[in-house]
């Protein structure tokens, strides 16, 4: 390798330009500085995207409420009492909610173990995102996931030591096949991965309703859709801290994110997936294989989507497939990603926030009048929010910052 | 139309753009406005025609205060601008992309072509145009559609007419016969403003000129009183070296050897049509073309972008027809594409990932799997300093460094690790005097290693500046190969526009009769 080494002394002063010409190297201390300045940028539309959504879902609890709104119907005679009423229903709902998903150790643990599953999907989305593709098919890949996790669980019998890796790992690679497909498709033949991800989502569903209807999969003497239950040998353990009980699948959620980061900030393979995603013309042109970087994405978020089904099958209560139940994570995951802004730690962050809400909202449905739908109009708003920063800023007046991480709205690929 | 632009300051977030700017330009004035990139002179242009809004000073026209609060006002005004690139829908007539907009209607809103098709034929008749109104703009060769964006601002009554770098696009003829259109517009009474960056032009076509930079005018001036140098060193700020110092080359074995290369481009059309050279270690070949005439399908070819129809590419005598770009990599070519955003850098990543990014799975990148961020960012820190990248650091985006230090970040890239063969396809276009100096003595500084530089060049000045041989493409051919000590403008500008063809006097493989079209 040769340099060009002679290079002549350059004009004293140049015209300012939009970047001062500064010494290259820079210290630590600047770095973590612009750091945290990059986190904070970060976390503002999210948390104001929240924050408005919470305001807004205030409105429509008072709205729906039918004694507030005869409150409402008094105000000229009343107006205090208006007030007070749907200050009380508003306060009433939140603080049911935050009761019943944070309140207890208990309900921290019920919330933890909702994050769990939406943490693990989160990351399938945020992976292929960051490789430029927008994974719709989390719900198909945890569908096969849990079919594989769950047949491997049920059907043989294992010393757990065995059988509880044997059945992750099943998990897995039934998501990464599975997710494999739209990443082949797409390499090879270009097909775009949204069509061809949402298309393999109802084949996995109506696969999962075949399957539970066979005799591999059908308890005796039942024939609704449900699968028979998974052996005690391949059930996640449950952890116990204090009175929060959760199952290892936590654990497994967060290595997860350890990993997914890992790979793609500090592994070569992560510098490539994260270059195609966001030039696949420059890194064609760099040497890089754009198709198998495709392929190797979808894989892998197929196989984290394989894991959210696995984590769902092997450690909650049930410990048997039903059908339909897993599209609605599925869904939950993009939207995770999404508020997470397709950053492994924003995921587990975004995740927790949507347990909070699920665990929430049914204690929410029972102490007060609030339906539980309110909660995912809610979610709906989050995403709205964070989908138009544009409204969030001019909402709160806020000037646009400089790098605006992830653009998820616009990431429909070449 | 006198056009006067008092005090006019514009700031965007960290930069002031235009810093107090004074311009005044007479009726029936071609008046220049030079500068760098990013000296000012685009967003002036956009404050005058309302794209953007002054924060401080006036704009007045005839000495009545303009209010320009969208490109409409301003031409309903009488300001008329000819972008860079061109605003025309490819499928519609030059008649139905002129009345765009503004059409005529007779009863009933119903559009009257006929009303269109004759003042379009009018005007043009008028200017000297030579403009079919029928003839569908896709179809039109890049010199005359831009003489529809002129007609374009005609048919709206433009009194001011702003040019934006008119001639990037256009072939020496057809520079020329723009200047005479520019200068009649200016005796009819219209006042232009001609925006450049090409000293010879302004000498060419200016009555008056203004000198930006760095958002402030530095000077105003004519041609008479200032000859290209001294324009120079307004617009740039120190002395400029207009010319490459290079010692005449001492070419070696032949490196990269093109044989009856036929490239077919993405609709299928073959636009390379058999051709044949070869460059050779320690030499440059430029490879002189307006654009569109086969040189883009043809580096990329060589690049392992396209792959050929037919011929062979050989690369150090291995038959690289076809093979990949990684390949070619670990072959010792390297290459600066044409479309540098696109194809040369990932504007999101920062410095430093694009400085390494075609080799990341090498030493001392790749420890293993993880990639050792320590060593790219020493890399980085060193070709920053190496190649003089004006940049706060190696962590920013390098889409927010400026026009001509993105292409130096893919200079150094390409480079630093080109061992046999190195491509360049439009190196300096866009860039300022400054950058494009510097670019020059690399690639001279190359040569001198003993590596075959192949030089893919629109820019006449710059062919004729850097080359040991020229290679002229027209029309996926080449007409001639002529020793840089034969060459001068007239001749290789008539090659360029497929006036004359000439058979290669140096070329054994170019012996054969070249048949004239």
């Amino acid at each position: 390798m040769s340099t060009a080494t002679d290079a002549p002394p350059q004009p004293p002063a140049e015209p300012p330009e939009v970047t001062e010409g500064g010494p290259p190297g820079d210290s630590a201390g600047s770095r973590a500085l612009a750091w945290l300045a990059a986190v904070g940028n970060a976390l503002v539309i999210p948390v104001l995207a929240l924050v408005t959504a919470l305001a807004v879902g205030g409105l429509i609890i008072v709205f729906t409420d039918p004694d507030t709104l005869d409150e409402w119907g008094s105000f000229f005679g009343d107006p205090l009492g208006a007030l007070a009423a749907s200050w009380n229903v508003v306060y009433d709902s939140y603080h049911a909610l935050w009761e019943s998903s944070l309140g207890s150790p208990q309900a921290i643990g019920r919330t933890l173990v909702e994050a769990t599953p939406l943490a693990l999907a989160g990351l399938s989305v945020a992976l292929a995102f960051r490789a430029g593709l927008f994974n719709i098919g989390a719900a198909g890949q945890l569908v096969i996931g849990a079919t594989c996790a769950g047949w491997v669980g049920f059907t043989w019998d294992l010393p757990s030591a065995i059988h509880i890796p044997l059945a992750v790992l099943a998990g897995f690679a039934g998501g990464a096949a599975w997710g494999s497909i739209a990443g082949v498709l797409k390499a090879r033949t270009g097909a775009h991965e949204v069509i061809t991800t949402i298309m393999l989502n109802y084949i996995s569903y109506r696969l999962l309703d075949y399957a539970l209807r066979s005799e591999a999969f059908q308890p005796a003497g039942r024939d609704d859709l449900i699968s028979k239950g998974v052996a005690e040998s391949a059930r996640l353990p449950e952890i116990t801290v204090g009175e929060v009980r959760v199952h290892a699948g936590l654990l497994l959620a967060i290595a997860a994110a350890v990993i997914v980061w890992w790979l793609l900030d500090r592994s070569t393979v992560g510098f490539r997936l994260r270059s195609v995603g966001a030039n696949p013309h420059a890194s064609r042109y760099a040497g890089m294989s754009v198709g198998a970087m495709y392929a190797l994405a979808m894989l892998l978020a197929g196989g984290l989507a394989g894991l959210a089904g696995t984590v769902n099958i092997l450690g909650r209560p049930s410990f048997a497939l039903t059908g339909g139940y897993y599209a609605f994570l599925g869904f939950d995951a993009i939207a995770v990603a999404l508020l997470g802004r397709a950053h492994p730690v924003g995921v587990l962050g975004a995740a927790f926030l949507f347990g909070v809400l699920r665990s929430g909202s049914t204690g929410m449905q029972a102490a007060t009048s609030t339906p539980v739908d309110i909660i995912v109009v809610i979610q709906a708003l989050i995403i709205l929010f964070v989908a138009a920063p544009a409204l969030v800023r001019s909402l709160y007046h806020i000037k646009a910052g400089r790098g605006t991480g992830q653009t998820f709205t616009t990431g429909w690929g070449a | 139309m006198k056009v006067e632009l008092r005090g006019i300051t514009k700031r965007f977030p960290g930069v002031v753009a235009c810093d107090g700017v004074d311009l005044s330009v007479e009726s029936g004035e071609v008046h220049a406005l030079l500068g760098e990139n990013g000296a000012g002179k685009s967003t002036l242009m956009n404050v005058l025609f309302g794209l953007y809004r002054a924060d401080e000073g006036e704009i007045l026209l005839e000495d009545r205060p303009l209010v320009a609060r969208s490109p409409a006002d301003a031409i309903a005004a009488g300001v008329g601008m000819v972008h860079q690139h061109f605003m025309l829908v490819p499928v519609f007539t030059v008649a139905e992309n002129v009345m765009l907009g503004v059409e005529p209607t007779g009863r009933l809103g119903r559009i009257d072509r006929g009303e269109a098709r004759r003042r379009v034929a009018e005007l043009s008749d008028r200017y000297g145009l030579a403009v079919d109104p029928d003839a569908t703009v896709e179809d039109l060769a890049v010199g005359v559609q831009q003489r529809v964006e002129i007609l374009k601002a005609l048919y709206r009554d433009a009194q001011c007419l702003i040019l934006d770098e008119p001639t990037a696009v256009l072939t020496p003829p057809e520079i020329a016969e723009l200047m005479d259109i520019v200068r009649q517009l200016a005796d009819g009474g219209r006042s232009i403003i001609f925006i450049t960056h090409k000293l010879r032009e302004v000498a060419s076509v200016a009555d008056r000129i203004t000198v930006l930079r760095g958002g402030r005018v530095v000077g105003e001036t004519t041609p008479a009183e200032a000859d290209e140098q001294a324009l120079a060193t307004m617009m740039v700020g120190h002395e400029v070296q207009l010319v490459v110092d290079k010692e005449p080359a001492s070419p070696g074995e032949p490196v990269l050897e093109v044989t009856d290369l036929v490239v077919a481009d993405d609709r299928r059309q073959p636009v390379v049509n058999g051709v044949s050279f070869d460059v050779r270690a320690g030499e440059i070949l430029a490879l002189a073309g307006v654009q569109g005439n086969g040189q883009s399908e043809l580096v990329e070819a060589i690049c392992g972008m396209r792959t050929p129809a037919s011929g062979t590419l050989r690369l150090l005598g291995e038959d690289v027809g076809g093979a990949s770009p990684a390949h070619l990599f670990g072959a010792g070519l390297a290459h600066v594409p044409e479309d540098r955003q696109r194809y040369g850098l990932i504007g999101s990543m920062p410095v430093s990932s694009n400085l390494v990014l075609n080799q990341v799975r090498d030493a001392p990148f790749a420890r293993g799997l993880r990639l050792d961020r320590r060593a790219v960012r020493r890399h980085a820190a060193d070709l920053v300093e190496q190649f003089d990248v004006r940049t706060p650091s190696v962590d920013v985006a390098v889409a927010t460094l400026s026009g001509g230090n993105q292409q130096k970040v893919i200079i150094a890239r390409e480079f630093f690790h080109a061992e046999h063969l190195l491509v360049l396809s439009q190196p300096t276009r866009g860039l300022d005097v400054g950058s494009i100096q510097y670019i020059h003595r690399q690639v001279v500084a190359k040569r001198d290693e003993g590596v075959a530089v192949l030089l893919n060049s629109s820019e006449l000045d710059e062919v004729l500046a850097l080359a040991d041989r020229i290679a002229v493409i027209y029309r996926g051919r080449i007409v001639g190969v002529v020793d840089r000590a034969d060459a001068n403008r007239e001749l290789i500008g008539l090659l360029m526009a497929g006036a004359v063809e000439r058979a290669a006097e140096v070329e054994p493989v170019e012996e054969e009769e070249v048949t004239v079209t």
